[in-house]
């Protein structure tokens, strides 16, 4: 009946999908926002390849960081009296010619392959970051500079500019990022610059620069955001790339030098017939090692293609 | 049109002086004397002060760099590009002894990957999402991950050593006669190691171009006139979807030359991946400037041709 105490009461929700609605905004703080990032990261999840390339990589990580403890014996342990010995008990995949022990060097080579891939890329992407924003939002003379020493650089012979840098800097694990990272850097700043001139276009940018805000803060803030997504995926495939460079790089005999172990310099002793022939357990290993892990990588870099540009409109076919 | 060519030619003029300039003063930064890599060290230890003067003053080596440049690039213009530190024949006759078996080599290694990766992309973009185009990615997924110089090996371990199917390195067997056949069987690991692991890229291309075509509006017309799925097929989507491929053949026409070098050392094929290896080795600096001039060229005439080609392909970069 309506008495008086009833227009004091709370309002009481609606049955039906009014409550659910309601019922939510109650509880608000708990509510998980969907972001771009979590739509990404979900469709990168559903990549089954990606997922198990992730997982793999992580796992070799895992192996490269704790390598002295997993690790049986150290790189550098000779053990004269059984070299060349084929995997048995005490060295499970037999040793090399000076009798180190050959899963030992492959744990720890995955730390000097691995950091070679990615602190090479990582230095080239941020020349590249530098260089293509430059040439993409100021234009004019800079961007035909620039633009003209990529040409020169990438018309340059890979190999044979190795070999000078490395015959001039000495062979070492730094000389050989620098000299993959001197070489690299052209590719992506070509992308950045063509990322940055599509976006320069933009309102946003346009409504900022009316505004009055200082050309870094815009290119920083506002520009370069958007060229993350199409970076990113690059970079990946460059860390594929630079491993596989490193590798080949140190199996001529121009990149890392023994004793330190890298997976391309412990296939370089295949170039003996006799151990061809007849010791797979010096070659194999190592080369199923960098298989798997620039597969992983690949897999990792179309996942994240397909994560963060479904339509395939930003990123190149490369 | 022409203008387009003319301005792109006048870019890569600079661009090749530029780069042997670069290159040069590389090799004049290299440690060293260069006198050592010409004599050998026993005798550059013992052959007195004057002695190596002399020779040095011989080859210029005691002169400002830029004046050695000019000088070189003087005589490389002319076609002399002199001769090696070591071996008896001028650099040009080493070049031109050894770019026929590179081209025999990646010649037969595009036309396999063409061959191979182009119909493996059309089946691909077809059918789309089926279990094949799954499949296949894997595989071409896989082939790019291959490092070439491990396959090489293991192909040589598998086919050569181990079955004595085929020989394991050069391009013929030593003091037999010239026969194709025996050409092809030292031709078959090398080629395949090259074409049949780099199908995958050209299975991309191919896959994502006739995607691109697939989805046009000009495809859907072609449907809704009543054209049967084969004529659709046939002459709209590929026509269309090989016009950028043809692009891309002429941009990858550099690695002809350039793109076997570990192949070529592993299998011992005496081309010119194996003759930069040597001279870098020996420090054989004018054969590397020979080299480099080769691929150079190379680089820029192919960049030339495929731009030319993008043009004629796609009219409106025409006016950029």
């Amino acid at each position: 009946m309506f008495t008086q105490a009833s227009g004091t009461e709370q309002a009481q929700p609606e049955a039906g999908p009014f409550r659910l609605a309601i019922a939510n905004d109650a509880n608000i703080g708990s509510r998980r926002v969907d972001s771009p990032t979590r739509r990404a990261m979900r469709r990168f999840a559903r990549h089954r390849l990606a997922m198990f390339g992730l997982i793999v990589l992580c796992l070799m990580a895992l192996a490269a960081i704790f390598a002295p403890l997993i690790a049986p014996y150290t790189y550098y342990e000779q053990d004269l009296a059984h070299a060349r010995a084929a995997p048995n008990a005490a060295h499970l995949l037999g040793t090399d010619t000076f009798g180190r022990d050959v899963l030992s060097r492959l744990i720890y080579g995955t730390r000097i392959s691995l950091s070679v891939g990615l602190v090479a890329v990582s230095i080239y992407e941020t020349i590249a970051v530098i260089l293509g924003a430059i040439s993409g939002y100021y234009g004019g003379a800079a961007d035909m500079v620039i633009m003209r020493i990529v040409d020169v650089v990438m018309t340059l012979p890979w190999l044979i500019v190795i070999v000078f840098m490395v015959s001039i800097l000495g062979p070492s694990m730094f000389n050989t990022m620098i000299a993959i990272a001197a070489l690299g850097w052209t590719g992506p700043s070509r992308l950045v610059r063509g990322q940055i001139l599509s976006l320069r276009a933009m309102d946003y940018v346009m409504a900022a620069r009316s505004v009055g805000a200082q050309p870094t803060r815009i290119i920083v803030h506002h520009v370069l955001p958007g060229v993350v997504a199409p970076l990113v995926v690059h970079a990946t495939f460059g860390v594929a790339n630079a491993i596989l460079t490193e590798a080949a790089l140190s199996f001529l005999g121009m990149g890392i030098l023994p004793p330190t172990p890298s997976w391309g310099n412990m296939m370089n002793a295949a170039q003996e017939l006799v151990i061809l022939q007849q010791m797979p357990w010096l070659w194999v290993p190592p080369g199923i090692a960098i298989m798997l892990a620039v597969l992983c990588i690949n897999f990792v870099g179309d996942g994240l293609r397909d994560a963060l540009d479904p339509k395939g409109l930003l990123t190149s076919k490369a | 049109m022409t203008r387009y060519i003319i301005r792109r030619l006048l870019i890569s003029i600079p661009i090749f002086f530029l780069v042997t300039a670069v290159v040069y003063a590389l090799y004049s930064l290299s440690p060293g004397d260069p006198v050592v890599n010409i004599i050998g060290y026993d005798s550059y230890m013992r052959m007195p002060a004057e002695q190596v003067q002399r020779i040095r003053h011989q080859y210029g080596f005691d002169q400002p760099v830029p004046a050695r440049y000019v000088r070189w690039l003087g005589k490389a213009l002319r076609g002399d590009l002199g001769y090696p530190y070591s071996g008896s024949k001028t650099v040009v006759d080493n070049l031109k002894e050894r770019i026929p078996p590179t081209l025999l080599l990646m010649g037969t290694s595009l036309i396999l990957a063409m061959i191979i990766g182009i119909p493996m992309g059309m089946y691909m973009a077809m059918k789309q999402y089926s279990l094949g185009d799954y499949l296949l990615t894997i595989v071409a997924f896989v082939q790019l991950s291959f490092p070439s110089f491990f396959i090489g090996l293991a192909m040589i371990y598998v086919f050569a050593l181990k079955l004595d199917v085929l020989p394991t390195y050069g391009m013929q067997t030593i003091g037999a006669p010239f026969s194709v056949l025996d050409r092809i069987r030292h031709l078959i690991m090398p080629a395949t190691i090259l074409g049949v692991f780099s199908a995958g890229v050209w299975a991309r291309y191919t896959r994502a171009s006739m995607l691109e075509v697939m989805r046009s509006d000009h495809v859907t017309v072609a449907r809704a006139k009543g054209l049967s799925e084969r004529a659709v097929t046939i002459r709209h989507i590929f026509r269309n979807a090989m016009l950028p491929i043809v692009t891309i053949i002429a941009l990858d026409i550099p690695n002809l030359l350039g793109g076997a070098v570990i192949t070529e050392q592993i299998f011992q094929w005496p081309g010119m991946g194996m003759m930069t290896i040597r001279a870098t080795n020996l420090r054989d600096y004018p054969m590397l400037m020979g080299i480099l001039l080769v691929s150079a060229i190379m680089i820029l005439a192919s960049n030339l041709i495929g731009d030319v080609l993008y043009a004629v392909v796609d009219p409106r970069i025409r006016y950029d």
